[in-house]
């Protein structure tokens, strides 16, 4: 990478894997970090032509990391492409995403994979590693070709979208993949007792008179998983955890020394099936949104790492197929550039004092420290991904944040071609203001932007 | 929309002279026994009784008392509704519900059109909000629909300005099965407060069930449920109903019991091994309510399978209401139809009169 030099001054930066929190300042050279340092320390020996972006006030991090995406494309363009959810990602603070492979065609194929990691550079936005999928054609029948899915770009495997409802089949992904050091990402479900169902199986969903997926076709399938890995020594990562037994299940192994990494959804950490009433398609999800119990269980789990990786399982889906009766309409919502902001309200500022306008759930819960663990070392750790780090010689990825900057979620604004979120009008404090990768801001929050044109060149 | 045939005056002495003037003034509280008809207005549509309060539940049940009698006239036509546009979208198959609702309409003088999902443009792939706008921008009145998807009344009824009333919506709510049930109870039982209505089958697939159940709680009836736990909504104890586990047992309980339909189809989805089964262990029959403590009242929405859910010999027993809900029907619809027109409770006694 050609690009000039950056050196991000004056900021505080926070990077959990090198235990690091403290005024620094941070030359990006060649798409590398090249130095980090406390703050003032480099500006005797900047290379020639080095840009300077002033970060006083603002937080530096290593780049956020999503590992769960839908980026629709091939085949569900009107929904999402490769490139607009790679710039919605970016403008999310986002340097790097895992795209789900349930496209039309199924990612299962060196060819497709090669086409997503093609296309993700060529966004020239966060980065976007392909996962391809575990079984042919996300059948649940025969393991893709593993090995050469990896060489052409894949960084994990999953049948996301479906559960591996074959326990044999699940394990043999497992024992496989322990050659190629890659995570076998898994939607707990046992659709056996969740058939039908559109919602949470419980009160709201009698209620409503729509038909209900129970927590248990969730925790038996998470059982099975964590068993099975525990049977081949794979590494199991459990997407979007939304049961309180299961995280207890989750935790339990853990303990016990099994391989798994997991995740919270910022809409499991946030809502519950309440949001249901009155028929909103934005609170329809898979897994869906449970009772309070169980989101408090998502929230302990996410807290103490048991469920050590934030994800969004960002899934666009077009206004004509969310504005339908709730049983046709399709799952999923949004999550690339909401998820910042709704962890940092309501997880990691105070409470404050004097106006409480965003209502914040758990205040003060969270350090930034453990939330950029959750956010970017964790997942890159569990995908094996460059990054997640400000260390030298690490890639130049880098998101800075504004903590204070207040807005207002308007989906209209969003980069990402879909608009289906529940979190619309909600008053939020923390947002990315700028994000680079490999030493190149492929993001600048427009407020940003503006300073920067007023100070003039430095 | 204009106030329908203005009533010359109104027989009753009503305290509530705005009654019609705006929006509910929220649901009475206290004892469904003496609720305050205050609140009677029904708003723009009528979508669930979960929705209504109890004076509003009764003061469709009073406006339905003086439509009875116009269906036993010669001449089975008021003006009420007349230059009204109404609507029947039925995206299900719909016998019984659809012809009561076009002739309660047609009773008050609406113009109706009868739209089936079949043979029209919802085949063609057009969306339920799309049909109904195109339906309103020809400037129609209201909308009577039944939709197999919960919450599609409400969906439609939140983007289109006409009336909507809710026909059957997949498992959520058919409030004017509710109301005709609640008024075919009134008319035996009296003062519903403290009697014991158990919803006897298939709960979980029912609206019906779900409209009685809200309907009979509201107007302080005690409610029971009874059938095999495949068909309970799980989360039904929330609701504030007994839940019984076996059908003698409820009929011992109850004051009347209201039969619903098995659906065929249930059996391949595997919720009853078999009808023959569902007809020994849940079947309602006489040998059963032989054994009851006191008359028990017989209430079915229809259709009947007949020595499934409910034997001939209860059906047409002494103490079987099915046809006399039938007929109910009609009022209450008509009833409803009044009332969202902009009609007051007090002004459908005059109102016959045209």
């Amino acid at each position: 990478m050609s690009d000039r030099p950056v050196l991000l001054r004056g900021g505080r930066v926070v990077d959990p894997s090198q235990g690091i929190d403290a005024v620094h300042d941070l030359l990006l050279l060649d798409g590398k970090v090249a130095r980090l340092a406390p703050s003032g320390s480099l500006d005797g020996d900047l290379p020639e032509g080095t840009e300077v972006v002033e970060c006083a006030g603002l937080v530096v991090t290593p780049g956020l990391v999503d590992v769960h995406v839908h980026l629709r494309e091939p085949g569900g363009e009107h929904k999402e492409t490769i490139a607009s959810g790679a710039r919605a990602a970016a403008a999310g603070g986002f340097t790097a995403i895992c795209a789900m492979p349930n496209t039309d065609p199924v990612i299962d194929s060196p060819a497709t994979v090669g086409f997503v990691a093609a296309a993700g550079r060529a966004a020239g936005a966060a980065r976007v590693y392909p996962v391809g999928a575990l079984s042919m054609g996300q059948k649940g029948e025969r393991l893709t070709e593993i090995g050469e899915l990896v060489e052409a770009g894949a960084v994990g495997i999953t049948d996301d979208g479906l559960p591996v409802m074959d326990s044999g089949l699940m394990r043999r992904a497992l024992e496989y993949t322990l050659a190629f050091d890659i995570p076998v990402a898994d939607h707990a479900e046992d659709v056996g007792l969740s058939r039908g169902g559109v919602m949470n199986e419980g009160a709201v969903s009698a209620r409503l008179g729509l038909r209900g997926k129970p927590n248990a076709a969730e925790d038996v399938h998470v059982a099975r998983d964590l068993v099975v890995a525990e049977l081949t020594g794979g590494h199991i990562h459990l997407q979007h955890v939304s049961t309180r037994h299961g995280v207890e299940l989750i935790r339990q192994a853990k303990a016990r020394g099994v391989r798994v990494t997991a995740e919270a959804t910022p809409h499991h950490l946030l809502l519950t099936d309440d949001a249901v009433k009155g028929y909103d398609t934005n609170a329809k999800m898979n897994p869906p949104l449970r009772t309070e119990t169980d989101r408090l269980a998502v929230v302990e789990g996410f807290l103490d790492g048991t469920l050590d990786t934030l994800a969004t399982d960002h899934a666009p889906h077009h206004y004509d197929e969310k504005e339908q009766a709730f049983d046709d309409a399709p799952f999923g919502i949004v999550g690339l550039e909401t998820v910042v902001g709704l962890i940092l309200t309501h997880f990691v500022h105070e409470r404050e004092e004097a106006a409480d306008e965003a209502g914040a759930r758990h205040p003060g819960t969270m350090n930034l420290s453990t939330f950029v663990e959750r956010a970017s070392a964790a997942p890159a750790r569990a995908f094996h991904l460059p990054g997640g780090t400000l260390a030298e010689g690490s890639p130049a990825d880098v998101t800075i944040l504004d903590l204070d900057h207040r807005w207002t979620v308007d989906p209209s604004r969003f980069l990402s071609l879909s608009r289906n979120t529940p979190f619309t009008g909600w008053k939020l404090r923390g947002r990315a203001v700028r994000t680079i990768v490999g030493g190149r801001s492929v993001f600048v929050a427009e407020t940003e932007a503006k300073a920067e044109a007023g100070a003039g060149p430095s | 929309m204009s106030e329908p045939t203005p009533p010359s005056s109104s027989p009753r002495e009503g305290p509530n002279q705005g009654l019609n003037d705006g929006p509910s003034q929220g649901s009475p509280q206290g004892s469904p026994q003496g609720p305050s008809r205050a609140a009677a207005s029904l708003g723009k549509d009528l979508i669930g009784l979960q929705d209504l309060s109890a004076g509003q539940i009764l003061s469709i049940l009073d406006t339905a008392e003086p439509f009875k009698e116009i269906s036993e006239r010669r001449i089975k036509k008021v003006p009420v509704l007349r230059g009204k546009t109404i609507v029947n979208l039925f995206m299900e198959p719909s016998t019984r519900t659809r012809i009561s609702f076009e002739f309660a309409e047609k009773r008050l003088s609406a113009d109706t059109v009868n739209i089936s999902a079949s043979g029209s443009s919802v085949q063609k792939g057009e969306t339920l909000v799309d049909t109904a706008r195109n339906l309103e921008a020809m400037r129609i009145d209201m909308v009577v629909i039944r939709h197999w998807a919960s919450g599609a009344a409400r969906f439609l009824a939140e983007r289109i300005a006409s009336n909507v009333i809710n026909a059957g919506d997949g498992a959520s709510e058919h409030p004017t099965q509710g109301l005709l049930d609640l008024l075919t109870l009134r008319d035996h039982l009296g003062n519903l407060e403290g009697k014991r209505i158990c919803v006897v089958g298939d709960i979980l697939h029912s609206r019906v069930a779900r409209s009685n159940i809200w309907g009979l709680l509201k107007l302080g009836a005690d409610v029971g449920v009874c059938a095999p736990r495949t068909l309970l909504p799980p989360g039904i104890e929330s609701f504030g109903v007994e839940v019984f586990r076996r059908i003698e047992e409820a009929i011992e309980w109850a004051d009347a019991l209201n039969i619903l339909r098995l659906q065929l189809e249930r059996m391949q989805g595997g919720f009853v091994p078999s009808l023959r089964e569902y007809n020994r262990i849940y079947g309602v029959t006489r040998a059963r309510l032989e054994a009851a403590p006191r008359d028990v009242l017989i209430l079915h929405p229809g259709p009947m399978n007949r020595g499934v859910e409910i034997d001939s010999d209860v059906a047409d027993g002494p103490h079987s209401l099915i046809l006399e809900q039938v007929t109910n029907g009609v009022a209450v619809r008509m009833a409803v139809l009044y009332l969202l027109a902009g009609g007051v409770p007090e002004g459908a006694e005059a109102a016959k009169k045209g």
